[in-house]
This record gives C-alpha cells, structure tokens and sequence, in this order.
C-alpha cells in the first residue's frame, strides 16, 4: 500500500470483519481513501456497502479489524464519536425532522448555545457558499423537495466540520439533472480537501464521479481500481465475478390489441392531497409499457388504484371493456389482472416473510380449493416446479422465505405472479436491490410473458434499463402523465427532462 | 482533542452480538438451562425465608400429584388456565393484543349464569348446551367490542381490552347486589348457588370440562395449521399490507378472530362458574386472563405446547398452597417463584438470539472463530 512514501490516508480500513449471526456481512474488507479524493464503493445489494460504511459511521461495531483515521487507530463507538472524527454520513433514507426550517435540522446536536437565527442563517448560508451549495435556510424542510432535502443532509454534516462524506447512494430519489448538479457539488468539495465516498451500484455514476473505485463481492474486498483506467463492462465483471452480457432483448410487438385502459384517473392520498391526477394511458398485448418518473410520482397510488386497494375519486380502468374500478381486491385477480409490487423492504406486500414458498404460493389462490381447509399438495409441487425454473436457491420448500437472499425473494414472488398466467401483469420495481444476475432473470421472464401476450406494466428507477425493455415509457411526475414515448425513439435525457415535469410536445 | 481521541480508541465493555439461528435441540438445551437456573434461583430465595428448597420443591410437586383428589385440584385448576390460553394464542396469531382475557372469561360465565339461574327446570343436556352457547357468544361479543373499534377507528386494542376487564367485573358486581342477589341469602350480596340441574357433570371425577379442553387443544392445532382462516389469521398477523395485496378481507377475519378468541375465553368463564365454583363470583377469572397470555407465549402459541406449560403452571399454582398448609409459607412466596421462573425462561429467549462479546486486549480473528463455533 506504501506506493508513494508514506502517505495519510483520511480513512484506511484494515481486515474489517462484521458478523450478523452466520451472516459473514463483511470478511477482511481493506479500503483506503485519500484527502481531496473520490472513491466509490461499487457491489451488489447484500455485498455489504452499507453495513461497512454503517462501520465507519459508529452504527455497527466491527468484530475486527481496525479502522486508522488519518493515520491513527480508532474505535468508533457511536455516530458522535463518528462526528467527532469528521465523518459525516449522508443516509439514503434522509434524516430530517420535518417541522423544522432547514437551519434548525443543520444546528441540531451541535454542542454549545443556539444562536440568534440571524446569524445562524448567515452562517449557514457562508458554509453553503463555500462549497457551492444554495440553500434558503429558514425554508421548511416539509416545504421541500427531494433534492433540497439532500442539499440539507450535507450541509448538516459540513456544518458540524466534516472532512470525509460518506453518501450512500444520493442518486437513488434525484433525476439525472438533479444528480449532475450533485456531483458538481461533490467535485467542488473534493478540490476542497474532503474525502468522499460514494455507495452506489450504477456503474455510469461510478464512472463520471470517482477517482478510484472499490469493488465488493459477497462482502469481500474484490480490488481497487483507478476509474480513468476502466469501463462499465469490466466494473460488471469485477462486481460479478465473471463476464455478463449488458444487452437485454426487445422483442417485437406482434399483436398490439389494447386490453387494459386507464381513463381520467385521479386518485387521492390519504391525507388528501392528490396522488394520481386525472391520468389516462393503455396497455396493449404482448408489449411492456415502462414507467419512469421520481419516486413518490404517484406509482404506488396507481399500483394500488389497479389492484382495487385503493378508493378512486374519478375516471375508470377499463379491462376488456369492463369497468374493475370498485371491485374488490379478489374479484380484480379473479379477473386475471395480476400485481407485484416489490415495496422498499422487498418483504412487505407480496409475501409473507415467516412462512415457507409453499405457503406463499397459497396467498392468492387458497381459497380457490373447495372445503374448509387449506390444500398445500398442489402448492408445494408449485413451489418445487418454480425452485427448478428459476434456480430459487433455498434449503426446501418450507424454509421461510425471510431467510432467502433478495434474488429468490423477488424471482418466488414474480413467479408465483405469471404462474397464475394473468392476461394483465404489473410489476413494480421487480429488480429493486437484485444483483445483476438476477435482474437479467427477472428481465428474460418479463420477456417471456410478453412472448405470450401478456400485457405488461413495467414500473422502474433505472432509466437505462427502462429504455431497453419497455417498447412505450409512460413518464409519472406528481401524479400527471408528462408524456408517452416510443423507447426506441427517445433519449435519456428527454425522460430526464419529463420526469422533472416538462411536458412532451406529442404524445405518441 | 487529544482527551476525546483517546477515548475513541476503547471499546465498550459489553457488546451485544446476534447469534446465528440456532439447532431446534441447542433451543431446547438453553431453555431447560434456563429452567435449572430458575431452580437454583428460586432455591436461594427458599433458602432465604429459612427454608429447605428441596424440601420446597419436593412438597410441591407431591402436594399436587401425591393423591388422587389432589390431582384432581390440580386439574381443576388447570382447565380454565389452558382453554384461555388457547383463545388468546387467536388473536395473538393476528398480532391482536387481547389482554382482555378476564372480561371475556367473566362475561361469557354471566351470560351462562342468565340461564342457569332462570331456566334451570329445562333438559338438562338442552340447558348445558344452551348455557355452553351462550357463554361463547357472550365472551365473543366482550372481544367482538374492542375489534369492531379498532377495525373502524383504530384504536389501541391493548388498552381497550384491558379497560373491558373492569367493565365486566362491575356488571358481576352489580348483578350480585342487586337483581341476581341471592333471596335466601339474607341481605349478604352473593348469587345463589346453581342448581344441580344446571351444574356441569362429572367425568372421572373432576367436571368435564377437561375433556372439552383437550377437544379445543386439537380443534385450535388444526385450525391454525390447516383450515383456510388459521392460514388468514398468520398473513394478516405478518403482514396487513400482504393480505390486502392478496385480496383478504383483513376487517372480516379481524373481526371474526377477536370473536373466536373472545368465545373460546367465554367458554373458559361458563365452564369455571357451572363446573367448578357451581355460582358466579366476581372472582370467576381470578387472574386466568392474565397468566394465559402468558402461558400462550411461553408456549410460543403452540397448542400442545400450552397443553404441557398450562399443567406445569397447576401443578406449581396447587403445589404451592400445599406448601403453605405445610410450611406456613404464604402463597405470595409462591408467586416470588413463579416471577423467578419466568423471569428465567423469558430471559433466557433473549440468548438464544444474542450473546454478549466482551472487550478483549487482543481482538483478533479468533473471537469470530468462537462465535462460528457457539
């Protein structure tokens, strides 16, 4: 590690081991980072990104190894113990307290008196200027928008005088013009002297942003890399571990008979607000319709309308020219309008996560046997027919699912859905959190369904895979369709450019 | 500076670590551990009143099994505990909080009690019948109350069933000193005894109300496990948003759980007051409600598991007022012991999923070794 003489690292991570129970999530990890340098920590979901970083910031303690801080071994115990060090964490999940104006979120926990809010926004306002960052402090964080919440999230840690940022993926909630105007605040603050680190697993960030790249797998230190010396293809094979081919396949639309249709649909939010407002579109057979937009666009809202869980104010969803708006949730996959819905937690909605892959195969059709009791035959020889379809990696049919990894979670989830061969099959964020590998799977059997007519609705975050797959991307922002575009026609940046609300001029 | 960095490079003493999911027979071997160091516990503090714990220990265990008619008592005692903690484990499979066993339990013993009171000169097997039905639609409707409001207006299950519990004693109260009273008592506030016609029969020499526990021991292991509703009740326990998403009617099967669970606590209450106290007191459930729950959790919900816990909590329950016949001890030194015994067993969950990791000098890769390997 002794390239050049002895140089200070601003963190060096040495042999850092972390065990949750037999769950090795991180084995002899070493990583290192410089003053005024970008490193981006790249791997798969489960290859133990967040849990090292978590390390660093005093959440977890590791079961060994050592961590130097400018040369110096250190024993993190406690995020002010992180603090005090000069790390700051940025969550991927914000950490602000909504009631309060942007000022009152960067102060809290600093030591010492509160100061007058004069001066405390002029303060603020000068640490921002420095870095490049514009900020109204006395806005209200509920007044805000995603990416101003980010912009409160660093300057909350560069306040309280952190040198090295660990962000964990920042891009994850911003579109791709909010991101760029992150990494300009990311380079400014790298000609500064900070040490940043970056979680993410899109390799085309990756490639734009950082000086050197660490690569885990399985929770392994793979290699670091300077990203000058490399290209998205060997990324993906360092991060995977053997060569993957990065091309998905887009069959054509043979026959494009429109048997699902959504007219003026506005649905409300709980609180009232609107969720979806006053949206129509269709879906054809044997195509999948992609749908971009920010998280929070109104995509669960409509998911749920769909699925008949959640009450319409207005309009109509047509399925074969018949009305399902107001049936019940078990009339609606009666129908054969199938939904999986992949939520933030991967668990939450599709599957029961105590209960084995024989009993989750049951969750929608237990009730079709006849009698009072529960028929498991069939469901078992389901389960087993889809371990051997779709190389689900488990102990046995009736090992709870919890104790599955992501990838068999979603692939037992997304095939109990086309196993139910639905003519109508929407599926939110399916490859949410999966490996590459994995999503490639997932990919391939949403390919299949359309091969079969299936009319697909196909909701993502990943606007590169969206333009692949999808043949039509339909663009969510706040609840409105800002456009419908032929995916092989448009660009990257057009649904950038939607996403932030600027309306297509023609509809397609 | 320097102050605080010094500080940064201590660990703390005590970590806790999570523990890789152990082996079935590990579980098994850690909690009789833990029932052994409960002994030992409870010994001490037998030990500290001045007395000899085996001794204890010994009278309690024959006090409650040495004769046939203490058997019996033991028996007695355990059939209200065991069906209670078979409604519970309903609505505890639902993530139901029903602490509201004892109102259940004392308004299905009141509704049993309307009949046998006023209609005693029926059949007799029509009036035990009646009077079985109407005390499980009586406990069924005290749990229905708590769940229409939590399905409607979400409130909070836990407090509203526990507040039930006082509403059903008062009306026991009440009906005791004013219109159940009764006449021949001579002005003392007491419900008259029931008739024999209305008293439940004998089966073996203790009421049969055993044999109906047992028959709901089976009944509860297959609806869970088998029937179309158990497999509602463990989704909409797991997870609310999974049974929407699956197109349950998650209100319905709240609904109907809470009164399954209330009914079958009901049950408990009517077999209480016909089969053993032959009258309806105010101390029908005398705390049942409460050790059920947790019987059921020791039991980890598990039918034939509440089957064996409920008989060991009558045998230390029947064992104990031997002791105190015998050794003066007061019944109070009984329930020290069932705290230390509990205290163990519910404690000692807690290490079978974690363990603690103390500093050491040297922290190597040896500690993770150990860890593999415990």
């Amino acid at each position: 590690m002794a390239e050049q003489g002895r140089e200070v690292y601003a963190i060096e991570c040495r042999e850092i081991t972390k065990a949750f129970g037999q769950v090795v999530a991180n084995d002899k990890i070493n990583l290192n980072v410089k003053y005024g340098e970008i490193l981006a920590l790249l791997g798969e979901n489960g290859s133990g990104k967040t849990t090292l970083m978590n390390m660093l910031s005093g959440i977890y303690h590791p079961d060994s190894g050592q961590i130097f801080i400018k040369g110096r071994e250190v024993k993190i115990n406690s995020p002010v113990d992180a603090m005090k060090l000069g790390i700051g964490m940025i969550h991927q999940h914000f950490k602000l307290v909504d009631a309060f104006r942007a000022m009152d979120n960067i102060v809290l926990g600093t030591p010492g008196r509160k100061e007058k809010s004069r001066d405390m926004s002029e303060k603020i306002r000068k640490t921002g200027e420095a870095y490049g960052l514009e900020i109204e402090p006395e806005k209200y964080v509920s007044e805000m928008s995603v990416s101003e919440k980010q912009t409160v999230e660093i300057l909350k840690v560069l306040y309280k005088g952190a040198e090295i940022l660990i962000l964990d993926e920042p891009t994850a909630v911003l579109t791709p013009q909010e991101t760029d105007r992150l990494f300009a605040i990311l380079r400014k603050m790298k000609e500064k002297g900070c040490a940043i680190i970056i979680i993410t697993h899109k390799l085309q960030e990756v490639l734009s942003i950082s000086d050197r790249v660490t690569i885990l797998r399985k929770g392994k230190s793979i290699e670091t890399v300077d990203t000058s010396l490399c290209d998205a293809k060997k990324l993906t094979e360092l991060m995977v571990g053997r060569p993957v081919s990065l091309k998905i396949e887009r069959p054509k639309v043979p026959d494009p008979e429109t048997i699902f249709k959504v007219v003026d649909l506005t649905v409300r939010k709980p609180d009232n607000s609107k969720a979806i407002d006053d949206i129509s579109f269709e879906i054809r057979r044997g195509e999948i319709l992609g749908v971009a937009g920010v998280a929070g666009s109104g995509q669960k809202e409509l998911c749920e309308a769909i699925a008949g869980l959640l009450h319409a104010e207005k309009g109509a969803i047509l399925f074969h020219k018949e009305n399902i708006l107001g049936k019940t949730p078990s009339e609606i996959i009666e129908k054969g309008v199938s939904m999986s819905f992949v939520p933030e937690d991967r668990l939450g909605m599709g599957l029961v996560a105590s209960m084995g892959m024989t009993d989750n195969m049951l969750l929608k059709s237990y009730q079709k046997g006849k009698g009072p009791f529960i028929q498991r035959r069939p469901a078992r020889e389901l389960a087993q027919r889809l371990i051997d379809k779709l190389d689900i990696v488990t102990p046995g049919t009736e090992t709870p699912v919890r104790l599955l990894s992501g990838g068999n979670v979603q692939k037992v989830l997304l095939g109990r859905e086309i196993e139910s061969s639905p003519s109508v099959l929407i599926t939110a964020y399916p490859v949410r959190g999966l490996d590459i590998n994995s999503s490639y799977t997932v990919y391939d059997l949403l390919n299949e369904q359309k091969k079969k007519n299936v009319a697909v609705m196909y909701i993502g975050e990943d606007l590169d895979v969206l333009l692949e797959l999808s043949d039509r991307i339909m663009v969510l922002c706040h609840g409105k369709i800002t456009g419908i575009v032929d995916a092989a026609k448009t660009t990257k940046e057009e649904i950038g450019m939607m996403m932030t609300g600027e309306k297509h001029g023609g509809l397609s | 500076m320097s102050n605080t960095a010094e500080n940064l490079r201590k660990e703390p003493l005590l970590r806790v670590v999570k523990r890789a999911e152990l082996p079935t027979g590990k579980i098994i071997l850690l909690r009789l551990l833990a029932v052994l160091l409960s002994l030992i516990a409870g010994g001490i503090f037998i030990a500290c009143v001045g007395q000899n714990p085996f001794v204890i220990y010994m009278t309690i265990i024959s006090g409650a099994c040495r004769s046939v008619m203490a058997f019996q008592g033991t028996i007695k005692l355990m059939i209200p505990l065991l069906i209670t903690s078979l409604g519970v484990t309903l609505a505890f499979k639902m993530k139901f909080w029903n602490i509201g066993a004892e109102g259940q339990i004392i308004f299905g013993a009141t509704c049993a009690t309307f009949f046998a009171l006023f209609f005693s000169g029926l059949n007799h097997v029509l009036l035990i019948l009646i009077m079985f039905l109407s005390g499980f639609i009586g406990g069924g409707l005290w749990g229905l109350i708590p769940a229409v409001f939590k399905v409607k207006y979400n409130t909070n299950e836990t407090l509203f069933t526990l507040m039930l519990n006082y509403i059903a004693l008062h009306i026991v109260s009440y009906l005791r000193d004013g219109p159940w009273m009764d006449p021949g008592s001579q002005g003392f506030p007491k419900i008259a005894r029931f008739d024999k016609n209305a008293s439940l029969d004998k089966l073996f020499g203790i009421q049969f109300g055993w044999l109906i526990a047992l028959i709901l021991v089976v009944l509860v292991f297959l609806y869970l496990k088998y029937a179309k509703q158990g497999y509602e009740i463990s989704v909409v326990g797991e997870s609310q948003d999974t049974a929407r998403y699956a197109g349950m009617n998650v209100k319905k099967i709240v609904l109907r759980t809470m009164f399954l669970s209330g009914g079958i606590c009901g049950l408990a209450g009517m077999i209480q007051a016909t089969g053993s106290d032959i009258t309806l007191t105010t101390s029908v459930a005398g705390g049942v409600g409460f050790t059920a729950i947790i019987i059921a959790w020791l039991a980890q919900l598990n039918p034939f598991a509440i089957l064996l816990v409920s008989f060991l909590f009558s045998v230390l329950e029947k064992g104990s007022s031997v002791v105190q016949s015998n050794f003066g001890l007061s019944t109070d030194c009984a329930d020290v012991l069932q705290g230390i015994i509990l205290f163990f067993i519910l404690g000692c969950e807690f290490f079978i999923r974690y363990r603690f990791l103390f500093r050491e000098g040297n922290h190597g890769t040896d500690t993770v070794k150990k860890e593999k390997e415990g």
